[in-house]
């Protein structure tokens, strides 16, 4: 039992670290993949903005599910969520708590992959090139509005023989970036002071509750461990006397069979309980071949009777 | 069996980490061969679509079947599918999971090929560059060409050194273009599949919780019981061994005590166990006999019942064996003509 205690109490002090581990190799699995990931704007007019805003919305919505996923007290969550009431009593509370701690970490890697995005600009070169003002830019000025928006679609591409040296292109590129950063940098402020008032403001307001929930929710993440190294122990003890019983019987069916009179009582060594009375190569072989074409019936009361 | 329980608490555990560390060691390497494999388009009109969607498909497949081989619980499900019914009632729910988690984690290097090689565009490029809209992206002044010649020309787009039609399409907004598509198919399929594996694992307990926990336990519990049978049979089969060995050396001592014409030297007290491990070999040649007649005759699969229990031979038990034993004869034949 003792054994069990420490394996417990290790899996409390760790859950909760654990599942901040998941988060933050999501969130660094998320920056690796933006950088891995090569850009290429179409520089067509519609397809742009379609690219720019599927590039920016998508990845944070597979990294959402997958963080969900991941994350094993989502489970248990919904398994509580689901379950018929029987004799315990569901707490709202608790399933309440343990979503919005899901839904928090969860949020970790979308959150900073749209960051990154944006800090980064070329999504948003890409999705709003097209929107911009012609007015505001000398080159795009006096030419006309199909042409010109056959011209501003190719301003992320640098490369394009239209826009190698074109210095409106730069500008325009400038411009976005600068809005495209400005939007990122203040996003991520927003997050932090909204973070930081959360948890600074979050004593102020139920702490009682809060302790409750957080205890109990605990309390059936271990639980659901318990229930499960339970099964697992019972389940080798189950197989343990299933297969003496499978022995036993064999040694009694060797006895009915043989006419030698197996040795009893004294001097017994250790070695001979090993053996089972099974002392011949047939009498393996038949084991074997009984064990394959006529397994033992899952039903070992006998021998917990006996 | 303290060490048993706990090498096989320490299995059962980690069973599904280990699993789980081979799913996240395949993924890897698929990206891996991905970014190692040489990718060489034909730029030849029919061959583009075989080559692209073979690359595409192809590997995928193996890897599917790679998963399922490195698998160590396919042979058990094999073997609790094939077995005859016997005794023991065979439970088809028990079966469909042990299937459906094993094909859960062989998915995930095959998703992650196709996302990959999605996401790069190569393979979509060579393989649907024929297909470009030249009306839309292309020069609608230029030249007529046949059918034929103008897919040859497309054909040549992911080749950008034998590239001859740049007064048709621009050879980098066709590929611009093709790659955007395939970026977009890409991230469509890893969020279609990110979005199927949390369907999969959040409706299981909203509907088929109690179902789920009997199947898990059934399986665990085979498991279990195949291993378990596994040690209990080497187990047994060392200490047969251990018995059929002490049984061949007795033999031996027997004969050469018969052999001689006088009676062994009683050894002093204190010297009595180890004579006794000695088992009455005790100068060289009699050793070299007693290893040449092991490997020439090795003793038949038969241990003797009055002879496990104490080291006297047969002297006083009166139980005649059901098989003579055969290389005791032929051991005192052998001194015979010595």
């Amino acid at each position: 039992m003792d054994r069990f205690r420490m394996i417990f109490q290790y899996f409390q002090s760790n859950s909760e670290s654990v599942m901040n581990g998941i988060c933050g190799l999501l969130a660094l699995a998320s920056v690796k993949m933006y950088t891995c990931f090569d850009f290429s704007c179409p520089c067509l007019p519609w397809y742009n903005m379609a690219y720019g805003l599927g590039i920016m919305f998508v990845p944070p919505i597979a990294l959402f599910l997958c963080g969900l996923i991941l994350n094993r007290q989502s489970l248990v969550m919904l398994e509580e969520w689901r379950r018929p009431q029987g004799r315990r009593k569901k707490d709202l509370a608790v399933i309440r708590y343990m979503c919005s701690s899901i839904m928090q970490r969860a949020m970790v890697a979308p959150v900073v992959w749209i960051i990154v995005t944006l800090l980064d600009g070329k999504c948003l070169i890409c999705a709003f090139s097209c929107s911009v003002d012609p007015e505001k830019f000398v080159g795009f000025a006096n030419t006309s509005p199909v042409q010109v928006q056959q011209l501003l679609a190719k301003v992320p591409c640098k490369d394009d023989e239209l826009m190698r040296n074109n210095t409106s292109r730069k500008a325009v590129s400038r411009y976005l970036r600068c809005w495209s950063q400005a939007l990122g940098w203040s996003i991520l402020l927003i997050l932090i002071i909204a973070a930081f008032l959360a948890r600074w403001l979050r004593p102020c307001f139920n702490q009682a509750t809060l302790l409750q929930a957080r205890h109990w929710s605990n309390y059936i993440d271990i639980e659901q461990k318990i229930f499960d190294e339970t099964c697992c122990e019972h389940s080798r003890l189950f197989a343990h006397k299933c297969i003496l019983h499978f022995f036993e019987s064999m040694r009694q069916e060797i006895k009915l069979h043989s006419f030698s009179l197996p040795r009893e009582g004294e001097g017994a060594e250790g070695e001979e309980d090993l053996l089972q009375g099974i002392t011949d190569q047939e009498q393996v072989n038949k084991l074997l071949k009984m064990w394959y074409y006529e397994k033992p019936p899952l039903d070992v009361s006998q021998v917990t009777q006996r | 069996m303290d060490k048993f329980r706990m090498i096989f608490q320490f299995l059962q555990s980690n069973q599904e980490s280990f699993m789980n560390g081979i799913c996240g060691i395949m993924a890897l390497a698929s990206a891996q061969m991905y970014s190692a494999f040489d990718f060489n388009c034909p730029c030849l009109p029919r061959y583009n679509l075989a080559y692209g969607l073979g690359i595409l498909l192809v590997p995928p497949f193996i890897l599917f079947l790679l998963g399922f081989v490195l698998n160590n619980n396919i042979s058990m499900l094999a073997e609790e599918w094939r077995r005859p019914q016997g005794q023991r009632g065979k439970d088809q729910a028990v079966l469909r999971y042990m299937f459906c988690s094993m094909a859960q984690r062989a998915m995930i290097a095959p998703a992650v090929w196709v996302s990959v090689t999605l996401l790069d565009g190569k393979c979509i490029t060579c393989a649907f560059c024929t297909l470009v809209p030249v009306e839309t992206l292309g020069n609608t002044s230029h030249p007529g060409l046949s059918q034929g010649e103008m897919k040859r020309v497309l054909a040549r787009i992911p080749c950008k050194e034998i590239y001859n039609g740049q007064e048709l399409i621009a050879n980098e907004v066709a590929v611009r273009y093709l790659r955007c598509i395939s970026q977009a198919l890409g991230w469509c399929f890893v969020l279609l599949m990110t979005t199927l594996a949390f369907l999969v694992r959040s409706l299981r307990p909203c509907f088929t919780q109690a179902a789920f926990l009997k199947s898990r336990y059934w399986s665990h519990y085979i498991d279990i019981e195949r291993k378990l049978f596994d040690e209990t049979c080497a187990e047994h089969a060392r200490s047969f061994a251990k018995v059929c060995i002490q049984q061949f050396f007795e033999g031996m001592s027997t004969d050469l005590a018969a052999a001689r014409c006088h009676p062994p030297k009683k050894a002093p007290a204190d010297a009595v166990e180890a004579a006794e491990k000695l088992l009455g070999i005790t100068d060289q040649g009699t050793m070299n006999m007693a290893l040449k007649s092991w490997h020439r005759c090795k003793p038949p699969l038969h241990l003797h019942p009055p002879a496990l229990a104490s080291g006297n031979g047969w002297a006083g038990e009166g139980q005649t064996p059901a098989h003579p034993p055969v290389p005791r004869r032929e051991t005192a034949a052998y001194y015979s003509r010595v």
